[in-house]
């Protein structure tokens, strides 16, 4: 049953991922990136992390994406023009960097050792629960998570500045 | 009232379910009413008059603020409900007695530092559309 | 295992039932209510006191023509509706209904489900359900329907942090995300320790004029404000696919309705729930029928605000009083203990 679930979601996330590259219209790419991030999110379900699964929806899909649909809305971004055409040597410098993508991958894919996974009922499964998260970010991580504030603030006001640019 | 990870399953079936509804829903018509598509009818309503231009313009850079400014503060959000959820938790478990006060005010010192941001969102005008 | 998917099929189909006739006759109620509010009697013909009107017009919609604009992104504009309508749907597993009935010698929780995030996936939800409107203003390719769009995006984003902040001051309460503990913890005072009484007026405040937005009902009606954008961003829908619109709007009505009880109404809690359960879900029927009625009510009674004046309502005053209700709630806490 896991096992399944788990294949399907895998291949749907890949297949979504796949589709952000090979669509011409931007729009239909970000779409394709919001499918991605939710089936990603029904594995972290799958790998107990169920706080973290429902973030990923709320902030990625529900917010960061948005803002991309909004842009993509907003400009109007004309189909892509092939980028390939225009520069024919990147064609043969793809090979190689793809062939190293893919010998890292398999790399770190040898290097992770298989965990343990709790059994569906056992107190250990709480370690992805909201509680545990928040009491251990609150406690063990407090210096990040205060420095996390200032960074955002350091956000709104970068927004603020390229945004406004050249308006006053 | 153990709550399992198996209690997540119901959410793919009320997609199954909810995405079945809707499918049969997009095609009742396609079967059932008839189609005299004529030019007049498939273009976009413009209350009648010829349509001029396209809908697709550039619009305002405002609605692209508001997006961004609501990124920022829903992480915000984030943070506050998994420690609002914890609280209760800590206050009442003996171990964090001496923790309570810190765990109190480094949220409280989280939203004044984000409250600055709030301000400056005021002050810049991203709220005001007339302007 | 096979057992309990058998129980939640079964829940599913008797919620997706229940639902669709809630949001027939909550369309007819809307009808009735705004005919006596405007001096007029509203749907009346058909059946006895125009019962059987939501199934005439289901049958005259699903025989009208079905119009796919010539300048519109087609699959974009097909798939837009659904995508309002399966996460509005979708919201109403986590919602209990009522505690624990016995129905042929087996105890059966009135909810599809409960885990541990419960309410954040309400609000993932929610903010799920924007593409389908932004989308469709998009996909259709007219300059209502690209205003409207906008205009409903940027508002239920603006909207969704004061919802959002809003339930915290509920989570200092509860200590947990699960909406079964959250009416579990609403059960004192002989099932009158209901959140809204006790410490959360204003958050209650803050989360009913932010979900009054967050589905685009009045005052906040602004994405389709029929005298400037003629039908918002569902101008170039018909037949079945403004249906779908139609459906997943009134979904959120009643979803915005059932979380705001659930929330801070105490859910199904009410006196004398321990002795008889099934009256549980009587008391939650009611207070979801009696929001629903105030939304209607609400509708049909304010006018419509400018669109300068709800932003400027939403960041300036919902956010920071969300803010606000947090600070309070968790100094008393901490004063309290």
């Amino acid at each position: 049953m896991e096992k399944a679930l788990f294949i399907i979601f895998a291949v749907v996330s890949v297949a979504a991922a796949l589709n952000i590259l090979l669509q011409r219209n931007p729009l239909y790419s970000a779409l394709s990136l919001v499918g991605t991030l939710i089936a990603l999110s029904a594995l972290y379900v799958m790998l107990r992390a169920q706080f973290i699964a429902a973030i990923q929806i709320v902030v990625y899909a529900g917010a960061i994406m948005v803002l991309f649909v909004f842009v993509i809305m907003l400009l109007n971004a004309p189909k892509e023009a092939p980028y390939i055409e225009k520069h024919k040597a990147l064609r043969f410098l793809a090979i190689p960097f793809a062939g190293l993508l893919i010998a890292e991958a398999f790399y770190v894919i040898r290097l992770v050792k298989p965990i343990q996974m709790p059994a569906s009922d056992d107190s250990a499964q709480a370690v992805g629960t909201t509680l545990s998260v928040g009491t251990k970010l609150f406690t063990d991580y407090l210096l990040p998570f205060e420095v996390t504030s200032v960074l955002i603030l350091m956000a709104i006001v970068g927004a603020m500045v390229l945004a406004r640019r050249g308006e006053d | 009232m153990q709550s399992s990870i198996t209690n997540y399953l119901p959410i793919l079936l009320m997609f199954l379910a909810a995405s079945g509804l809707a499918s049969i829903l997009i095609l009742l018509p396609r079967l059932l009413a008839r189609r005299r598509p004529t030019e007049a009818k498939l273009r976009p309503y413009e209350c009648g008059v010829e349509p001029v231009g396209s809908a697709r313009e550039r619009q305002s850079v405002k609605f692209y603020l508001v997006a961004m400014i609501f990124l920022l503060f829903d992480i915000e959000a984030v943070f506050l409900i998994p420690w609002a959820v914890a609280f209760p938790h800590v206050l009442k478990d003996p171990a964090y007695t001496p923790l309570k006060y810190v765990f109190y005010g480094e949220m409280m010192v989280f939203m004044v530092v984000l409250l600055v941001g709030l301000v400056y969102i005021y002050r810049k005008g991203v709220i005001e559309w007339n302007r | 295992m096979t057992d309990l998917l058998l129980e939640w099929t079964i829940k599913i189909a008797v919620i997706l039932g229940a639902l669709l006739t809630a949001v027939a006759y909550s369309v007819l109620l809307e009808r009735r209510i705004m005919g006596f509010i405007q001096l007029r009697r509203g749907p009346n013909r058909v059946g006895p006191f125009g019962l059987l009107q939501p199934a005439a017009d289901g049958l005259k919609l699903i025989f009208k023509e079905d119009i796919i604009p010539s300048q519109a992104s087609k699959l974009l504009y097909v798939i837009a509706p659904t995508l309002l309508l399966i996460p509005s749907l979708m919201i109403f597993i986590v919602i209990p209904f009522g505690s624990e009935i016995v129905l042929f010698g087996r105890k059966i929780a009135l909810q599809v489900t409960h885990f541990d995030v419960g309410l954040l996936y309400v609000l993932a939800l929610g903010s799920v359900s924007v593409y389908g409107i932004a989308l469709a203003g998009w996909a259709s390719n007219n300059k209502y329907s690209l205003m409207g769009g906008l205009r409903a995006s940027a508002q239920m984003i603006s909207y969704e942090l004061a919802l959002g902040l809003s339930v915290v001051g509920v989570l200092i309460q509860s200590g947990s995300l699960d909406l079964v503990e959250i009416v579990r913890s609403q059960g004192g005072w002989n099932g009158m320790h209901w959140n809204v009484f006790v410490s959360q007026p204003l958050g209650f405040l803050v989360f009913f004029i932010a979900a009054l937005a967050e589905a685009n009902r009045t005052p906040f009606d602004l994405p389709e404000a029929d005298s400037e954008l003629v039908a918002g961003y569902h101008t170039e829908y018909s037949s079945m696919k403004f249906v779908m619109f139609q459906m997943g709007e009134y979904c959120n009505l009643i979803a915005a309705a059932g979380v705001s009880t659930t929330l801070f109404w105490g859910g199904w809690m009410g006196p004398g729930v321990e002795t008889y359960p099934a009256l549980s879900l009587a008391y939650f029927t009611a207070k979801v029928f009696v929001f629903v009625f105030v939304f209607i009510w609400i509708r049909f009674t304010l006018p419509r605000f400018r669109y300068d004046q709800l932003m400027r309502f939403g960041w300036r005053v919902l956010l920071p009083l969300a803010i606000l209700n947090i600070i309070i709630t968790a100094t008393v806490k901490l004063l309290v203990s």
